[in-house]
């Protein structure tokens, strides 16, 4: 399998203080990545690097190589913008956009690039809300507001809302740690679902979610990465000690 | 757990005597409020009819005649103000709020702080010397400079304080999608703060649209009709204060008037102002 993203010595700061230190990975295509570690260890914000997000932090810096498809994404001429484009992201917290329909949520990222018409609207929408697994729940309320759904279902907006811009890359950053347990399994199941499509990232607290979801997992430690191997591996057998102490729960 | 003894009953007894001290102190605020309302309408009423409303004022000693121009005056020197400070306020509101980092951010703010603070007359005679003594003659576009000074302000710092108020987790939304920053701060920032927005804008209007004295030597007064902006017009602080001065019983009692409408007119739109902001769905 080819390695749609592969970061090389990549440090990031906030202001002087260092978050992530000379962090080299590789990530196979279509396939889904489980990013662990212990709060604070710098796993938001390594995948904030992967999309430039970081970098609109106030005061936030980063320095290394990001190549997706074999390009770096820090070089001169990459347009930030066009770039988040190919790597649809989902945060912690659902976050639709408050002023706008579940169906405008669902084509907010299209509607950057050319108007639609109503009709348009609702045929895009219905098609990445179903490949959101939200459409059955969604369909006779298209025009209500984003807001007024359940936790578990506005995360699954926002997925439709990302993968609306059709990129090849989904980063999660803790996707599930806001929602209930069965809203959590929908979002998991959608996740073994979408990795057929897209090249996956997600970062989690919940070990059970990564040995679930991921075939591959990264264990981040203070700002390093201190071991990045086949998901069953890392929990099975891991090699480093103090990979093996997080993953039974010594600590962490 | 010993709850009782010298120490709690002496608490109690404090917390009691500050809350009667303070609500005291809101009753005497509110009071006085009302009584102001309450003695302008008793003083005003008589004065206001259709006529005041429609017909231009009269000569002294000619009976009837209203305030139509001063109203209508008001409302297009208002207008005006409002037509540029509101822009320029949210834009640097945007400024401070989305891209402002540093000194040159804190001193903007600093500034806009310290204008909030210049008393009216002031903006009223900045008005006089960078309008009306280069055009020769006062006007109702000085006077809309000068309450655009006073709004300016108000709606900086109203505007960044509402577009605080926007989480930081929709930007990142909207910026993860691709939408660069400065259309994420008009379909993101500025529709979710929109509610606020208005709102701070309104009360802003409020606030100068009772203003006299910066208008006494820039929109000066007019007692005829009057829609030209480089021409004397009339407004109802102005109006107000002329009739208040003068030695005639009939022009007091339309002073009061003017007051009552005046007030009312304020009052309005704080209640569209309040209503607008609890208009919002989902927020």
């Amino acid at each position: 399998m080819t390695d749609k993203l592969k970061v090389e010595a990549l440090s990031a700061w906030f202001g002087n203080n260092p978050a992530l230190y000379d962090i080299n990975i590789a990530m196979p295509e279509k396939s889904v990545t489980a990013i662990i570690g212990p709060s604070g260890c710098g796993k938001s914000t390594f995948v904030r690097c992967l999309n430039r997000l970081h970098e609109e932090v106030p005061g936030a810096s980063s320095r290394g190589i990001v190549l997706l498809d074999g390009e770096d994404v820090y070089s001169p001429g990459v347009d930030p913008v066009l770039l988040r484009r190919r790597m649809g992201m989902i945060f912690q917290k659902p976050n639709p956009f408050p002023t706008m329909s579940i169906a405008q949520n669902v084509v907010a990222g299209i509607l950057l690039e050319r108007r639609m018409s109503k009709s348009e609207v609702e045929e895009s929408a219905e098609k990445y809300l179903k490949l959101a697994a939200l459409w059955d729940e969604v369909k006779d309320k298209l025009h209500k507001p984003g807001m007024s759904l359940s936790g578990g279902q506005q995360q699954r907006l926002c997925i439709a809302r990302a993968l609306a811009v059709e990129p090849e890359v989904l980063l999660a950053d803790e996707p599930a740690s806001a929602l209930d347990p069965i809203s959590t399994a929908k979002v998991e199941e959608l996740f073994m679902d979408l990795k057929e499509r897209y090249t996956i990232i997600v970062v989690t607290h919940n070990m059970q979610q990564a040995a679930r979801i991921s075939d591959k997992t990264a264990f981040f430690l203070t700002g390093k990465l201190v071991e990045y191997d086949a998901t069953a591996k890392i929990f099975t057998n891991p090699s480093r000690k103090e990979t093996e102490d997080y993953v039974t729960g010594r600590f962490g | 757990m010993n709850g009782g003894g010298l120490g709690y009953g002496r608490r109690k007894l404090t917390g009691h005597v500050m809350m009667a001290g303070s609500l005291v102190a809101a009753c005497i605020a509110v009071a006085l409020l009302f009584w102001i309302i309450g003695y302008v309408f008793i003083k005003g009423i008589h004065g206001i009819n259709l006529d005041f409303f429609t017909e231009l004022p009269t000569p002294v000693g000619v009976e009837g005649g209203g305030l139509a121009n001063a109203i209508v005056g008001s409302i297009i020197v208002v207008g005006m103000a409002a037509l540029m400070a509101v822009p320029v306020g949210v834009a640097a509101a945007v400024y401070l709020s989305e891209y402002g980092r540093g000194l040159f951010a804190s001193s903007v703010r600093f500034v806009a702080d310290v204008l909030a603070g210049v008393p009216a007359i002031v903006a009223g005679i900045v008005a006089y010397a960078l309008v009306v003594s280069r055009m020769g003659r006062f006007s109702a576009f000085s006077g809309s400079v000068a309450l655009a000074i006073l709004m300016l302000p108000i709606i900086i710092r109203s505007s960044e304080e509402i577009f605080k108020t926007v989480p930081n987790t929709l930007r990142e939304a909207s910026l993860a999608l691709g939408i660069p920053r400065w259309r994420t701060v008009i379909k993101v920032v500025l529709r979710t703060a929109s509610g606020g927005l208005v709102t701070g804008i309104m009360l802003a209007v409020a606030r100068v649209g009772g203003e006299a004295a910066p208008l006494l030597f820039t929109a000066f007064s007019n007692s005829f009709w009057s829609l030209r902006p480089d021409q004397p017009m009339a407004t109802l602080p102005v109006q107000l204060f002329n009739y208040a001065i003068s030695p005639y019983d009939d022009w007091h009692e339309k002073a009061w008037a003017a007051a009552l409408v005046l007030i009312f007119m304020v009052l309005m739109l704080n209640i569209a102002a309040k209503m607008y902001a609890h208009r919002r769905p989902g927020r």
